[in-house]
């Protein structure tokens, strides 16, 4: 008697399948990927809130095995009889079928069995929107500290008899994991601790608490749709940087092609239009908008603007001389990405000249391919650190 | 069964029932759980149960949800399907779809249990019954682990496993040591020997052999390789048709680590942990009817002891047997729930039968088990608990008495005919066969196709050819050439299966698949 030891394991790590459920996801990042770009095509912009249900057709993750196929003479015994005697016959199915192996594997959830769904979390959900930028994930610096908090619990407890909770193990485990966090937000400024010191260098925010973001976008006919999701991509991490710092943020969508309409977020990015370009008329509208909706006075106002570098000539001089008398002195941060993997023409020039006069609230970038999203924005948003 | 007079009787049950049962609440403490233990431990006793020491773990539903991805090992190296058991599991919980009530308990020594803290007290005690005295005894006692498990070492090998595939990602990466671990998981089941006593193993041991072996391995494989004589030097046409291996090899997983050209000696060596894991689950997939339906005889019995001696009250009883119907459910063929036998209800049946046979038997018992009816039922129990596989299990104990509870009945579906047969019923002139077609089923080697390693090409082009021995003329399944990719991987070269029904060659695979003749 007595020989039974009865262990409360509860504190110990619950995240012993962390790492295989990160290998799983690692390993079908592109049906994830794939769920994740479709998503985002139905997701508002400001809906980032959320993970995202994934499907994986279910042939894709099976792990085969070699096992017996249909035909040949099988016998099955089962419980349940009720009138059946020996020799009684009864008729297949038309269309052959058969019981196969009389294993049958009812879905649980009645979901169809040739999918595989699961729920991926809102950080992974960004992580796979940017994947190529490993964009990690939001909560990382509150797990850190976790992490670091198990990791002293464990150095300072007396060692365990069990090799199965060996704590040398353990502690191996969590360094690692720690190491890995630690280097991944390095690669992220402005979602974690960083951006709040890049703050410092915007103009005093006043009051801290409410934003509005300005997206603007060239909606002339060169303007494809591939580029529109690059841009709608880019506009989530400027929404996502503005979530971090503000309570209230309202959102303006100003399309334009040789004219400029406010719209909202559907029509914004997927209605189509022919013609040429005139990027000052949005310029013009955004100005007009501050005017009579955002004194500055009480939100402290952000734009980004895309376009594939198009505009008629002579109306770049007018977009650089709007800019700089109208709209600059009023905004925290204007951020233009020029989304071409083509020469620079007449427009990224005169803003390049716009961006010597006010390097503390203009920038501009150059975007070839998706991949470049996040280390653009990380640059257009770094650049206030110095 | 639901009825709290049908209890059995145990020995000593005369004995005057104690004033106070334990406790009446239905939330537990570890206090609690002590006592609990403390006196199923002694039940156990009464009843000669021989376990390991027991280790009872509390943990929380996500560590139940961990425990369940890794098959119910307790540390387990990295994989992406350990991952996705995860996902589906996880899913299946947080939908309410899925209790986790039950229990997981590790074949080592000391027997860990794990217990969910969600669970009531009298769950608490049902697992503790089930799992720490009967999953425990019938570990220590069944002769399949016994021969094929060492408890004492399985958690120290588990630590060694996990850390050697680490150590692997990190010098060769994760993709390359998920490949060699994907190739060997295909075929996993296809990793024993049954017919050689493995030695025992630990992990220091193993770790220095480990090392003995990098060594010697790989001098051993070049010199496999190096003494084949060319093939223009050797015309003697009798060692010519003289196969490699000699006789037909079953592990096929041994054969390839062992014979396998071009590996490097560190998958050799992952190919060997899978193996080890293999033969630990071994008896596990052999032994589910008897192990299940042990656990289940005796958590039922060891609690309507501790009733007896007034330990617990009727509300305990009623809340576990409502538990333990739903355990032992068998839903009849015709149900929307039904899915095969269930084995607990099988395996719990047979026992609780043959505890019936040896107490109280009748002439059909006498005429079909006339060495046990009337005989000691402890004794008897124990004996088939500790001498049997579900196969033989079946065969040697299945009464006419649990074939008509249960009212099983055997259906023969035949290609070449265009209706069902019902062979055998729950009557006279069909028992033995029922019994036969029941036993079968639960043949590993009729469960899964038959194949071993059947030649190597030595003095050519190093193919290897598996052979498949059809049973019944059931052919190979869909997912063969995926297979046969995978052991392409690890053999190296090409890869044949052919199904040799009677000598005829009825199906062949390649890997590399061949080209279609051209017309």
């Amino acid at each position: 008697m007595g020989m039974t030891h009865i262990v409360d394991r509860r504190l110990n790590g619950k995240n012993k399948s962390a790492v295989n459920r990160e290998r799983f996801l690692r390993r079908y990042r592109h049906h994830i990927k794939r769920a994740v770009a479709e998503a985002v095509q139905k997701r508002s912009i400001t809906d980032i809130e959320r993970g995202e249900k994934v499907s994986i057709p279910s042939r894709d993750i099976e792990e085969p095995i070699f096992h017996h196929g249909q035909g040949g003479k099988r016998e099955v015994v089962h419980p349940g009889n009720q009138e059946f005697v020996a020799g009684d016959t009864i008729p297949k199915p038309e269309g052959g079928g058969g019981q196969g192996s009389g294993q049958g594997q009812a879905s649980p959830d009645g979901e169809g069995m040739d999918e595989f769904a699961f729920q991926i979390t809102q950080e992974e959900f960004l992580d796979f929107l940017f994947d190529d930028l490993e964009l990690p994930n939001l909560a990382r610096k509150k797990k850190i500290r976790e992490l670091e908090k198990q990791l002293e619990a464990l150095k300072s407890a007396p060692e365990d008899l069990d090799p199965a909770f060996s704590h040398e193990d353990q502690i191996k485990v969590l360094e690692e994991e720690i190491a890995r966090l630690k280097a991944n937000v390095k690669r992220i400024p402005f979602i974690d601790e960083i951006d709040l010191r890049y703050r410092q260098h915007l103009k005093q925010p006043q009051p801290a608490t409410s934003a509005v973001m300005f997206c603007l976008m060239d909606v002339s006919g060169s303007m494809t749709q591939m580029h529109k999701d690059i841009a709608k991509r880019f506009f989530i991490l400027l929404y996502l940087f503005l979530k971090k710092n503000y309570k209230k943020i309202e959102v303006v969508f100003i399309r334009h092609h040789t004219s400029a309409k406010e719209v909202d977020e559907e029509e914004f990015f997927y209605s189509r239009e022919t013609g040429g370009t005139i990027v000052s008329s949005a310029l013009k509208l955004m100005h007009k908008i501050i005017e009579s909706r955002y004194s500055p006075a009480e939100w402290n106002i952000y734009a980004a603007q895309a376009s594939d570098g198009d505009n008629w000539n002579d109306d770049s001089p007018v977009c650089g001389k709007v800019l700089a008398d109208s709209i600059l002195p009023l905004v925290q941060y204007f951020a233009y990405v020029e989304i071409t993997p083509q020469d620079h023409q007449m427009l990224w020039y005169e803003y390049e000249k716009i961006q010597e006069r006010f390097p503390q609230s203009f920038a501009l970038q150059q975007i070839a391919d998706p991949g470049e999203i996040y280390p653009v924005f990380r640059q257009l948003f770094e650049r206030k650190a110095a | 069964m639901t009825n709290l007079m049908d209890r059995p009787t145990p020995p000593g049950s005369d004995q005057p029932r104690a004033r106070e049962p334990i406790s009446t609440g239905s939330e537990w403490t570890f206090e609690l759980i002590q006592k609990y233990d403390d006196e199923i431990a002694k039940c156990a006793a009464e009843f000669g149960l021989d376990t390991y020491p027991n280790q009872v773990e509390v943990i929380s539903a996500e560590q139940m949800m961990d425990a369940y991805s890794s098959v119910g090992m307790p540390v387990g190296y990295h994989h992406w399907s350990f991952g996705k058991q995860f996902l589906s599991t996880s899913k299946g919980y947080q939908r309410g779809q899925m209790g986790l009530a039950y229990e997981i308990v590790i074949n080592s020594n000391p027997c860990i249990a794990y217990l969910m803290e969600e669970n009531t007290l009298p769950m608490q005690a049902l697992v503790i019954a089930h799992a720490s005295y009967g999953h425990n005894s019938f570990f220590k006692g069944n002769y399949l682990f016994r021969t094929w498990t060492d408890a004492s070492a399985i958690i120290d090998y588990l630590v060694f496993a996990r850390n050697y595939v680490a150590e692997c990602e990190e010098r060769y990466g994760v993709d390359t040591v998920e490949e060699i671990l994907d190739s060997c998981h295909a075929l996993m089941n296809y990793g024993v020997d049954r017919y050689k006593r493995p030695a025992p193993i630990s992990a220091s041991e193993e770790l220095r052999r480990q090392k003995e072996r990098e060594e010697y391995q790989q001098r051993r494989i070049n010199d496999l390789w190096r003494t084949i004589p060319k093939m223009d030097e050797d015309d003697d046409p009798v060692r010519r048709r003289k196969r490699y291996p000699e006789e037909p090899q079953e592990n096929i997983l041994y054969f390839i680590e062992k014979n396998a050209p071009l590996l490097e000696t560190w998958q050799r060596e992952i190919i060997r942990i899978v193996r080890k894991l293999a033969q630990y689950f071994y008896p596990q997939r052999q032994t589910q009817v008897m192990n299940e339906g042990w656990a289940t005889f005796w958590h039922y019995t060891l609690l309507h002891r501790m009733y007896d001696k007034g330990l617990v009250n009727d509300g305990f009883m009623l809340e576990f047997l409502q538990s333990h119907s739903a355990v032992v459910y068998q839903p009849p063929f015709n149900s929307p729930w039904y899915s095969g036998l269930n084995p607990y209800t099988l395996g719990f049946s047979m026992f609780t039968d043959l505890r019936r046979i040896c107490e109280h038997p009748t002439g059909e018992d006498r005429q079909w088990f006339p060495d046990i009816a009337g005989s000691d039922w402890l004794e008897t129990l124990h004996f088939a608990m500790k001498n049997f596989k579900d196969e033989s299990f079946i065969q040697q104990f299945l009464s006419p008495k649990v074939m008509r509870d249960l009212k099983l009945f055997a259906i023969q579906n035949d290609d070449q005919e265009d209706v069902y047969r019902v062979t055998a019923i729950h009557d006279d002139p069909g028992y033995r066969d029922l019994r036969e077609k029941l036993a079968r089923q639960y043949n590993l080697s009729y469960r899964e196709p038959n194949i071993q390693v059947w030649n190597v090409d030595v003095r050519g082009d190093r193919s290897l050819t598996l052979r498949h021995i059809p049973v019944d003329r059931v052919p190979m399944g869909k997912e063969t050439e995926e297979v046969l990719r995978h052991v392409h991987r690890l053999w190296g070269f090409d890869v044949h299966l052919e199904s040799v029904d009677d000598g005829t060659t009825v199906q062949e695979y390649h890997c590399p698949p061949r080209e279609l003749e051209e017309d």
